[in-house]
């Protein structure tokens, strides 16, 4: 029986990666004193599960490694240790080191093994060394302890499965595989049928055979005690050693003589033709393995509710069916009914299929305990990082794309918000500084915010550093606002000293536009001495956006909603021109650079006077621009298309989108078209002086 | 037999003779043939969404079953003289597969014409100088004594300007 494992593999990587995310949560919030027995379980189950996954699939480095680390915990967890911070510092370096295992396997490259190797030595050693209790008495409890040494000359299994072992998913010719390589394939395998009922009563999915497997190499019982681990309630192992048993096995071999060399060119076949087949595999795999299919787990409460919307589809789609057979004009009525039905069927089914994608923020936020640490710890600051609002809920791309923006956020706080212990109690603040994560859902969007009680931005720095690098005019007045924007321009860096967490002056810029290409936005404020604040705001998902339908000639557009900050219709009178070129409004106490969204986007129409047009003002990186159009038509939800996917980027231009008729309209790209429009920033610099 | 080969419509093949099947379309008067591979639908013209600043042979972008699908006026992009689409002007579909991925794209043409199999190997690409139109063409053959153009569809799909 030969099954792909391979096509299981994906499945054991995310479940080995979940593990990890365990036992680092775990290890993090480990009491060090007392720890708590239900803690350390979790850890060891899922190193546990680990080890028997990676062993199943022959990623041999990973099962090796995590014996050692679960040997450690079973240590623990028998009390026979007691858990120092050593240990948790070790073991959290080999949960960056599995993690790093898995991903070389994942992307089918060999690993690296010399940091596996390094803590292996270091395991290895407290194992040995300090240990109370040797390592080895730790299965004292096993019935032949004494003569655990003693397996000189090989060791005699008798393998007993109950029937049921194969539908429990057990393959016993992969344990057998498992125990050849162990002995170097020094070992005979012979069958013992005396169960096998007769022909007609048998039942193929039960499992009647025994085996018995002469091992003729010195190896440890408990080696092949673990071969057999995932069976020992399935199954009846007995071993013995080979010159102790050596008396009952030639009874146990005669009475299978007859079919001892058939069963052993059967068994010889599958342990020396499977290996290469699924090397072979491997390395047809590699090229395959480098676009990795993603993944994500839905709770069965959605799956559920999807298939019950989905049976209301059905049920009205031949509703309608039937009232369309025989349809007169008396039935309107009814048809309306069925419509407005169906609409609703739709627009649930589509919440849900979005729903689908979203996931619980903590998916991000659990990596961040740990960073803290590892931070705090190299910066010798006490920290705590207190977090809120796991359970909101958001798109798992932007998820995936808003977790290094944050973390570099993070690391900001702790690098440059929060001061030394010392520094902290001469301001008389707690020695130990908190820095505070918290996301909720605002308006259909999510926000993050980071909070910390820090030093606050130091206004006066950030100035300084900013005219010495040519981004401000010297003597220039500038707004407490304006001066925080300048953190996140591009080259802008005021730490001291460029450790190497922060201070190279590449980041804030890349934060900002990171957050900007998820049409999100990010905001700071701070106060000197009390610390500062970061709010990230970003859409809950990427496929659907509110817009604002806009007619311009022939050609409707949309507009995000979320940028749109009002829409008037003014008489020429209040607008301005600048320099015979470009056209300002004036706009209660500020002057807004006018865009002719004809002109941008080349679009053939009659002129019409700005009186006869209406302009939207819409904002975008803090700066507003007017964009003028023909007329306003409706607001409604549209689902984004990519024009990139066959045609190229187009300036100004985010995606498309199909409208009801069936034809295609084009999503504006506010920020893209107010760089396009090319005088807006150097009009607004006067506007602000003016203002 | 010369330069151009003589090639015999469907039948008349040598069994061990490897042949493509091209689709030939006609625009102004000349015979353009694409890779049948490479075609997913033909349909008839109908008005596309303008794309802003994109060169003049891009007629804009239309929805199909979902996709958002730019069009290629063909008399445009070799500098032919500019025709009205009438009833026979049609749009085929095409998909071509890139080091960037799959890319789907149609084009305008005045009518559709045949299939016809080619030997591969068997178009010449002898005497088309260096102009700006030679990128596009993959080589000529002769079906039935009259040139028929094959077109290279990767270059001609992708656009940068």
């Amino acid at each position: 029986m030969s099954i792909d494992l391979s096509q299981f593999h994906q499945v054991f990587f995310e479940e080995s990666y979940e593990g990890l995310d365990a036992m680092e949560q775990g290890l993090l919030d480990m009491d060090m004193v007392s720890p708590d027995a239900e803690v350390i379980n979790t850890i060891f189950r899922a190193a546990h599960s680990m080890k028997g996954g990676a062993g199943t699939f022959g990623f041999t480095q990973v099962a090796e490694f995590t014996h050692v680390l679960e040997t450690l915990l079973d240590q623990i967890r028998s009390g026979q240790r007691a858990m120092s911070q050593d240990i948790q510092n070790l073991l959290l370096k080999s949960v960056d080191c599995i993690r790093q295992l898995l991903q070389d396997l994942q992307a089918g490259n060999d690993p690296d093994l010399t940091e596996s190797t390094t803590l292996k030595g270091q395991f290895e050693e407290i194992l040995s060394g300090q240990s109370p209790v040797p390592a080895t008495a730790d299965k004292s409890d096993a019935p032949v302890d004494d003569k655990k040494e003693e397996g000189g000359g090989g060791w005699l299994v008798r393998f007993i499965p109950e029937v049921t072992l194969l539908q429990t998913g057990n393959e016993p010719a992969r344990m057998f595989r498992q125990l050849a390589d162990l002995c170097d394939n020094e070992m005979q395998v012979s069958l013992d049928t005396s169960r096998l009922p007769v022909f007609t009563s048998l039942n193929p999915e039960e499992c009647y055979l025994i085996w018995e497997i002469r091992i003729e190499k010195t190896i440890n019982k408990e080696d092949i005690e673990e071969v057999f681990e995932w069976v020992t309630d399935d199954a009846e192992i007995i071993i013995t050693p080979l010159d102790a048993g050596s008396a009952q096995a030639p009874v146990a071999e005669t009475k299978v003589t007859a079919e001892q060399p058939k069963i052993e060119d059967v068994q010889a076949k599958p342990a020396g033709a499977a290996n290469p087949v699924s090397t072979e595999k491997a390395a047809v795999k590699q090229p395959a393995k480098q676009q990795e299919s993603s993944s994500i787990r839905v709770s069965i409460d959605k799956v559920d509710s999807l298939i019950n919307m989905v049976g209301e589809l059905v049920i009205t789609q031949s509703m309608l069916g039937q009232l369309g057979q025989n349809f007169d004009i008396t039935r309107v009525q009814r048809l309306q009914e069925g419509l407005a039905q169906l609409e609703h069927n739709t627009r649930e089914l589509q919440e849900s299929v979005m729903k689908i994608r979203m996931m619980p923020i903590s998916f991000v936020f659990s990596r961040f305990p740990r960073l803290v640490r590892d931070v705090s710890i190299s910066l010798d600051k006490k920290i705590d990082l207190i977090m809120s609002g796991e359970n909101t809920e958001l798109d798992k791309t932007v998820m995936e794309k808003i977790g290094d923006p944050m973390v570099h956020l993070i690391r900001n706080s702790i690098d440059h918000g929060i001061e030394k212990p010392a520094d902290r109690v001469a301001a008389g603040k707690p020695e130990t500084g908190t820095v505070h994560l918290n996301a909720y859902h605002q308006s259909g969007n999510i926000v993050i915010e980071i909070k910390d009680d820090g030093a606050g931005l130091n206004t006066d720095r950030i100035l300084q550093k900013a005219t010495e690098k040519g981004l401000v005019a010297e003597g220039a007045n500038l707004t407490q606002e304006q001066i925080f924007d300048l953190i996140f321009q591009p080259g802008f860096s005021t730490a001291d000293v460029v450790s190497d967490l922060s201070g190279r002056g590449v980041g804030m810029d890349v934060v900002r536009r990171n957050i900007a290409s998820l049409n999100g936005s990010i905001e700071v404020s701070s106060e000197r001495g009390r610390g500062s604040r970061f709010v990230i705001r970003l859409p809950l998902t990427l496929a659907i956006l509110d817009g604002q339908l806009v007619k311009v000639g022939e050609e409707i557009y949309i507009f995000p909603l979320v940028s749109i900050v009002e829409s008037i219709q003014l008489d020429d009178r209040a607008i301005n021109n600048v320099g015979g070129h470009s056209d300002v409004l004036q706009l209660r106490d500020e002057y807004v650079p006018i865009v002719q969204l004809d002109d941008v986007f080349n679009i053939e129409k009659e002129k019409r006077s700005i009186a006869e047009s209406i302009i939207v003002v819409v904002e975008t990186d803090g700066e507003k621009i007017g964009v003028v159009v023909d007329e306003l038509m409706g607001q409604q939800q549209v689902v984004i298309k990519s024009l990139e996917e066959n045609y190229k980027r187009v300036d100004g231009i985010s995606g498309a989108t199909i409208l009801g008729d069936g034809t295609v309209a084009l999503i504006v790209d506010i920020s893209g078209l107010s760089k396009m429009s090319g005088t807006s920033a150097k009009i607004l610099d006067g506007s602000h002086k003016a203002a | 037999m010369s330069a151009v080969s003589e090639i015999n419509e469907h039948s008349n093949m040598e069994d061990d003779v490897l042949t493509e099947q091209y689709l030939t379309f006609i625009m102004a008067d000349e015979e353009y043939g694409v890779d049948i591979l490479a075609v997913q639908e033909i349909r008839g013209w109908e008005s596309a969404t303008p794309v802003p600043n994109s060169p003049r042979y891009i007629k804009g972008v239309i929805n199909l079953r979902g996709t958002i699908v730019p069009i290629m006026d063909l008399r445009q992009r070799f500098g032919l003289e500019i025709k009205e689409y009438g009833e026979e002007t049609v749009v085929v579909v095409l998909k071509i597969f890139t080091s960037t991925g799959a890319r789907t794209m149609g084009i305008i043409v005045d009518a559709i014409s045949d299939v016809y199999d080619v030997p591969i190997g068997d178009a010449k690409n002898r005497g088309l100088g260096d102009n700006q139109n030679s990128n596009f063409i993959k080589g000529l053959v002769t079906v039935k004594k009259h040139m028929v153009i094959l077109l290279e569809l990767e270059n001609l799909l992708t656009i940068d300007d």
